[in-house]
């Protein structure tokens, strides 16, 4: 096991303070939903009953804390131990995107105070895509608590329960590779029910695959981002060495995606939607051309050695797979009812208020808890 | 460990299935449903209706649904514009504008839930709050399973559920037939209340016979149209109008228990175009041919337990 250390240094920065008004905010907005109902803080309506808390905060917030899953198949499943520095500040992301993501989840049902209903079970529907996505995300959020507990009882220095958990940390770590490849491409299963509602530029059989695969180039992008971002932050040295390595694997990634997604819609003949000039087209097209251009930059692998070139590639395919998320589930539906829905500014002030708190808790756990690799004494 | 990763390839091979079985998504989807033994149903003719509405009084009335105003400088009204959180069913008049002898005139239609035979609101319910009894077929919902997560409004194609937004307690709402009438041998109040017989309640296996016969008819001609309950005796005699040759949910997605029939174009009544297979049969084929019932992710759990501990094991 290589050697982690917490950052320690003041936790009040102006970050820090700017994302606790944030919070506030949410907050308040929040308590308004649970007196007064949904309808009081959003612009859910009967034609789009899933806005933004679903589209962003589960379906692209999962997909961004696929950093964990990604980098354990890495290093669990194809044997790449090089690549361990990595996993812990992965894991610790994925532990708090899927977290709030199922918090969030909770203040987005109706009827919350019986939402273990789905785990009744004489209640569970074995047929709904919905409940195995529930199931398996609430289970993964605990497998992911299970893999980043050695790290907190490392800090506690409770090293007998700690051998006493790596003993079985195996089984946790399969079930971190299994569940999310499952529920990552039910994600997209759920809304092949949508049907005749949602666009045929997303509306496909492949939902599933490009889920899955959406899921796998976020997390690593995710990953990237991350590592660039906190080093500069935190004045560390870029961690280049792998960073450029984990993007050799990306144009393949990128270059399967953009085959079958362009080829399905082709081969149902949907192709000239994307040309029509219309909103949906234009998007379509954004979302392939952002892929394209992060697949055009990593597949040279001098541009791999190159922070600046890896950053604006990992933007891309961070924007390129939230989109393509985000379309499907709220740009690309259209019930044909006259509905529209566009978020309101508390509805979008409670999900800021959830990116900053995922925000605040990174920055007390890598000050407080060893979780970045320890810098070697020059 | 050469050894080691071919065994663990040999275990993830399932996974493999997951693109092959998604290779021709289209032939994955599951087989139809067959009506219910006793399904009931309603046959909804425009051509009969004259738009008085008394069939959404009536079942506002049977289901204790408050009056709906979205005129505020006409507040004595019940003017619901569409269905919603309190509106089960509702007359809609879709008409075109024009100049007398043109095409322009107008038609009702009457929108409720079709009580599908493959609905995907009970496939998408993940508690089970919407079920589709095994008699009757009727799909009614149950407030003290559901969670609220409101998947069936995306999932339903013809857009029924409803949900109470502005409540802190909300619940899910779509008509359910008149299932409290229909357990004490009613009918649904929409169909008792009808003067014209054009929402008539019935077995569906009879209205389907209804709706051929009327079908066959010679616009202009009279003949006998059943009111109310196609079992009862009571008949009124009409014109037949000029029906469009078919019937709207006898196939549309699998089919539905409520039918309609129309003398202009479905597609004009707001009634979407829709494929015969649903989208249902899809979605649980395509689960199917990746899970097998969760045999495949067993599998690959195994194969993933079975490789980590001997790394882990090697390791230390």
């Amino acid at each position: 096991m290589q050697e982690r250390q917490a950052l320690g240094g003041r936790l009040l920065t102006v970050p820090f303070k700017v994302c606790a008004a944030i919070v506030l905010i949410g907050l308040f907005f929040l308590g308004k939903r649970f007196i007064f109902g949904i309808g009081s803080v959003t612009n859910l309506n009967d034609g789009y009953p899933w806005g933004i808390w679903i589209a962003y905060d589960v379906v692209v917030g999962t997909a961004l804390a696929c950093a964990g899953y990604s980098i354990a198949l890495l290093v669990y499943v194809f044997n790449k131990g090089e690549y361990s520095p990595l996993v812990r500040p992965a894991l610790m992301t994925s532990m708090f995107g899927y977290t709030l993501a199922g918090v969030s989840v909770i203040f987005d049902i109706g009827r919350y105070w019986q939402g273990y209903n789905i785990f009744l079970p004489w209640l569970s529907n074995l047929h709904s895509v919905m409940f195995e996505v529930a199931l398996c995300i609430g289970t993964y959020i605990l497998v992911l608590w299970m893999e980043f507990a050695p790290t907190m009882l490392e800090k506690f220095k409770a090293d007998e329960l700690k051998a006493r958990l790596n003993r079985v940390i195996f089984v946790f770590i399969a079930l971190g590779v299994l569940l999310p490849t499952m529920h990552q491409s039910s994600l997209g299963t759920m809304m092949l029910m949508a049907g005749h509602k949602l666009s045929p530029l997303w509306w496909s059989g492949f939902l599933p695959l490009l889920f899955l695969i959406t899921a796998v180039v976020i997390g690593y992008a995710a990953v990237i981002f991350e590592s660039l971002v906190s080093s500069i932050a935190f004045k560390r040295p870029l961690e280049m060495h792998l960073l450029s390595k984990i993007s050799a694997f990306m144009p393949w990634m990128l270059g399967l995606y953009l085959v079958v997604r362009i080829e399905d819609v082709n081969l149902r003949g949907y192709l000239p939607l994307a040309f029509d000039g219309g909103l949906l087209g234009n998007l379509f097209l954004l979302e392939n051309l952002l892929f394209l251009a992060a697949l055009l930059i990593l597949a040279y692998p001098n541009n791999r050695q190159s922070p600046r070139l890896l950053f604006i590639a990992s933007c891309a395919m961070l924007l390129g797979g939230g989109m393509y998320r985000f379309n499907t589930y709220i740009v690309g539906f259209d019930p044909g009812t006259g509905w529209r829905y566009f978020p309101s500014v508390p509805e979008l002030f409670i999900t800021f208020g959830i990116i900053a708190a995922e925000v605040m808790v990174y920055l007390w756990f890598v000050k407080n808890l060893p979780v970045l690799p320890r810098l070697k004494k020059a | 460990m050469k050894i080691r990763r071919r065994d663990f390839l040999k275990g993830i091979a399932a996974s493999g299935l997951l693109v092959a079985a998604e290779q021709n998504p289209a032939q994955a989807k599951r087989a139809r449903k067959d009506l219910p033994p006793n399904a009931v149903g309603i046959l909804y003719d425009s051509t009969l209706c004259i738009g008085c509405k008394v069939c959404v009084y009536a079942c506002k009335q049977a289901n204790n649904m408050p009056a709906e105003h979205t005129k505020a400088n006409e507040p004595m009204w019940d003017d619901p514009q569409d269905l919603s959180a309190k509106t089960l069913n509702i007359i809609k008049r879709y008409g075109v504008e024009g100049p007398k002898d043109s095409v322009a005139g107008f038609a009702f239609i009457k929108r409720h839930c079709m009580h599908c035979l493959d609905p995907a609101c009970v496939s998408a319910c993940p508690a089970s709050a919407l079920v589709k009894n095994p008699e009757n077929g009727v799909v009614t919902y149950n407030k003290k399973a559901c969670i609220g997560c409101r998947y069936c409004q995306v999932a339903c194609p013809y857009n029924i559920p409803k949900f109470e937004w502005d409540s802190p307690f909300p619940e899910i709402v779509k008509c359910q037939m008149c299932a409290h009438i229909l357990a004490k041998g009613g009918i649904s109040a929409c169909c008792a209340a009808c003067p014209t017989g054009a929402s008539l309640f019935g077995p569906v296996e009879k209205l389907r016979i209804e709706a051929k016969r009327r079908l066959s008819m010679t616009p202009g001609e009279y003949y006998d149209f059943p009111v109310a309950n196609i079992e009862s005796t009571e008949v009124q005699q009409h014109r037949a109008g000029g029906y469009v040759q078919h019937v709207y949910g006898e196939r549309e997605l699998g089919g539905s228990q409520v039918l309609y029939l129309a003398g202009v174009p479905f597609a004009n009544l707001g009634l979407p175009d829709l494929p015969e297979d649903s989208y249902v049969a899809l979605a649980d084929g395509i689960q199917y041919a990746i899970y097998k019932g969760m045999v495949y992710p067993l599998v690959v759990l195994g194969g993933l337990i079975y490789i980590i501990r001997n790394r882990e094991e090697k390791k230390e």
